[in-house]
């Protein structure tokens, strides 16, 4: 490692470490959570070219399970997050394998009308709350003795969850397997011409990215300690598609920085009032007419261009 | 002698200067947090800070000698963002009271958030009777208008007119079902009957099968069990039908003015419907109005004149507290009666709702209005605590038994 990147790194660490001394510190874990789940769309469209637009489903899922099982059955938040997160994975599972079986514009539909059936469940059952949404969710004790309820404890547990959740992505993409996904996306013929069961690398590849949408889904409820069917909604799966490409679809930072200018945006800008939506939609324009690779992607190909 | 008055007098200032001090950081800060741009920004919006600046510039803009601050921002009817908003305006921004507060899960995320941090949290846009139900709050009041009092009050009042056979047209999901079930109680026992009901999906744009299915069960009044766009789409098709004027009633069970402005008096026309504020229903109502009218080009729904009037008695309850702290705050509120032109001697209920009269409405005919917003002929004024909820039914748990 050249002592340029190990400054890098040393520096984004103490960077993340202070940040909550800084910015508002509910505020960066909810743009975490959301950069969580962007990395993990972007797993499948970056890598493997596969657009899922239901992605909502799989962080609502995991949102409400955990929410009512914290809440009402009183789990502890590791347990209520891992088993989010496992039945979000499942639920992916079941997905994917239905939708694989299709590309390009098929599958985004096969999805996005399986997400809707999930949003149909969130608004008819009872212990969602429906329109009301699952409210006052307990933030508890992690591992039954640091206290959740201090916004920076929960800042540092949301930051591990996040370095864990991003880590797992990075291993997958630079190991063999991402290898083979990126195969598949460049020439999936020639992937299968080459001995590979190209349906299990996508299927494999679509569990990952659910089950890593379902860990967002959830830490986020503790974080806001609510779950409402805003999680569950399409619009919630046209966001991550936004947040990817704007940051950048491919790369490995694009979609956290598309993540945290969307949720910044969304935050910052409601001081303005009704003007936060105009703005935002011009914000993107630009971007889309100025950064057609995002704005990561755009900045890579500079620093390409220039060394 | 005259030294112990002059000691006394100077204990008396000395306590007097302490007094003030006990408004935390030196300024009241009320912020107002409601749909700025989405579905409710006609009936909420921006209407609704203005209600907030006319409160505070009608209290003279100062309590306990300290100056009084407004903010405000878009929830965009996301309960995420709304709750972000409400834990940093509470821990970093010194606010003391949040206003407004449209959608259910928005206003059940802020007033779980005011628990928690002992600060005040007043609903007028969002309807759900779980605010002062089962997630009520100490210091989380809820003013305006809620489900339960626009469905009970309805039935009660057209079955007393003597729509006493009933048809339901139902959202299919539980605020719906809930709203159907409330009314078709008061309707039986009151004498009258339910001839039928159907469910349609949520949200839904066609509703020509379930509004033939309304007309052939020959009811007197037909029930929109619904909200929002969902009610509006009844309305417009009904009226295309020609079921009005074929003698059925429809009675929507959330409509605001601003809805009726949107859909015409051609279209609204005789839809019974219940609201907790009407502009043109006398001097005092009609004089506010106009102040209003003028700031922001449009009359004032329920919903801006509750935030009005919940601002106002918040104030008022400060200067009565000699401090903002929401606890000593929410005691004094509740021990005065709300006296402006929205509360009319309302009174605010342990379980933070506020008790006022309703009144049962019926949209005029495009012959009978004389000028623009003349829309409604008050039918009926129905006593609060006809309207409202009992307390002991709602399941609060700061209710005791």
């Amino acid at each position: 490692m050249s002592i340029n990147r190990i400054l890098f790194w040393f520096t984004l660490a103490v960077l993340a470490l202070t940040a909550p001394f800084m910015v508002y510190p509910v505020f960066l874990m909810k743009a975490l959570c959301f950069a969580l789940f962007a990395a993990a769309f972007n797993l499948l469209l970056g890598y493997a070219g596969l657009l899922s637009f239901g992605h909502a489903a799989f962080l609502g899922t995991a949102a409400y399970l955990t929410g009512y099982t914290v809440k009402d059955w009183g789990l502890t938040p590791e347990l209520g997050i891992l088993l989010g997160t496992v039945a979000a994975g499942a639920l992916g599972f079941v997905f994917g394998a239905l939708a694989i079986r299709r590309q390009g514009i098929y599958f985004a539909m096969i999805t996005l009308a399986l997400s809707q059936m999930i949003f149909f469940l969130a608004v008819q059952m009872p212990f969602t709350g429906g329109e009301d949404g699952l409210q006052a969710v307990p933030r508890g004790y992690l591992f039954g003795f640091i206290d959740l309820n201090d916004n920076l404890s929960m800042y540092y547990f949301v930051l591990t969850i996040f370095v864990l959740g991003v880590g797992l992505i990075y291993r997958t993409v630079h190991s063999p397997f991402g290898q083979v996904l990126t195969a598949i996306k460049e020439n999936e013929p020639r992937a299968i011409s080459l001995g590979y069961q190209v349906d299990r690398y996508k299927l494999l590849a679509f569990v990952l990215s659910a089950a890593l949408a379902g860990l967002a889904g959830a830490t986020k409820t503790l974080v806001l300690q609510l779950a409402s069917l805003s999680d569950v909604h399409w619009h919630m799966s046209g966001e991550v598609v936004l947040m990817t490409l704007l940051g950048g679809m491919g790369t490995q930072a694009g979609p956290l920085v598309g993540a945290v200018l969307v949720v910044g945006l969304q935050n910052y800008l409601a001081d303005l009032g009704s003007w936060v939506t105009i703005i935002t939609g011009g914000i993107f324009v630009t971007c889309v007419l100025l950064f057609r690779r995002g704005i990561v992607g755009e900045l890579r190909a500079l620093w390409k261009r220039s060394f | 002698m005259k030294k112990r008055a002059l000691v006394m007098a100077a204990a008396l200032a000395w306590s007097g200067a302490s007094f003030a001090q006990e408004v935390s950081d030196d300024v009241v800060k009320i912020a107002v947090l409601t749909d700025m741009s989405g579905t409710y920004s006609d009936l909420s919006g921006q209407g609704g800070v203005v209600a907030a600046e006319m409160a505070i510039a009608d209290f003279g803009g100062k309590v306990l000698g300290k100056k009084i601050e407004l903010i405000s921002a878009d929830h965009q009817n996301k309960a995420d963002v709304a709750a972000t908003k409400a834990r940093e305006w509470f821990d970093a921004e010194k606010v003391d009271m949040i206003a407004g507060l449209v959608t259910s899960s928005v206003a059940l995320a802020v007033q779980e958030v005011g628990k928690q941090k002992n600060r005040m949290t007043i609903v007028s846009g969002a309807g759900s009777s779980r605010i002062t139900g089962e997630d009520c709050a100490p210091t989380g009041l809820h003013w305006t208008y809620d489900t339960y009092a626009l469905a009970v009050g309805t039935g009660n009042a057209v079955v007393k007119e003597g729509g006493d056979t009933w048809f339901f047209l139902t959202a299919d999901y539980a605020f719906g079902q809930s709203l159907e079930n409330d009314v078709s109680n008061v309707v039986k026992a009151k004498g009258g009957k339910v001839l039928g009901s159907v469910r349609h999906p949520f949200p839904a744009s066609d509703f020509s099968s379930y509004l033939l299915q309304a007309q052939a069960s020959g009811a007197k009044v037909i029930g929109l069990a619904n909200a929002g766009n969902d009610t509006m789409n009844a309305i417009k098709q009904a009226n295309e039908f020609g079921i009005i004027d074929a003698g059925q009633q429809m009675a929507g069970l959330l409509v605001f003015i601003t809805d009726v402005h949107s859909l015409g008096l051609e279209t609204a026309k005789g839809l019974l419907l219940t609201t907790g504020f009407y502009w043109d229903f006398d001097d005092q109502n009609r004089e506010w109005s106009k102040r209003f009218f003028e700031k922001h080009k449009a009359m004032p729904t329920m919903v801006h004149a509750g935030v009005y009037s919940s601002v106002l008695h918040y104030l008022k309850g400060i200067e009565k507290a000699g401090t903002d702290a929401a606890d000593k705050v929410v005691v004094e509120m509740r021990n005065m009666p709300v006296d402006d032109f929205f509360g009319r001697g309302g009174k605010l209920r342990e379980d933070g709702r506020m008790v006022h009269d309703m009144y049962l409405a019926e949209v005029k005919k495009p012959a009978d209005s004389k000028s623009d917003w003349d829309y409604y002929n008050i039918k009926q004024v129905i006593p609060g605590d006809e309207a409202y909820r009992p307390m002991d039914k709602g399941g609060c748990p700061l209710v005791k038994k």
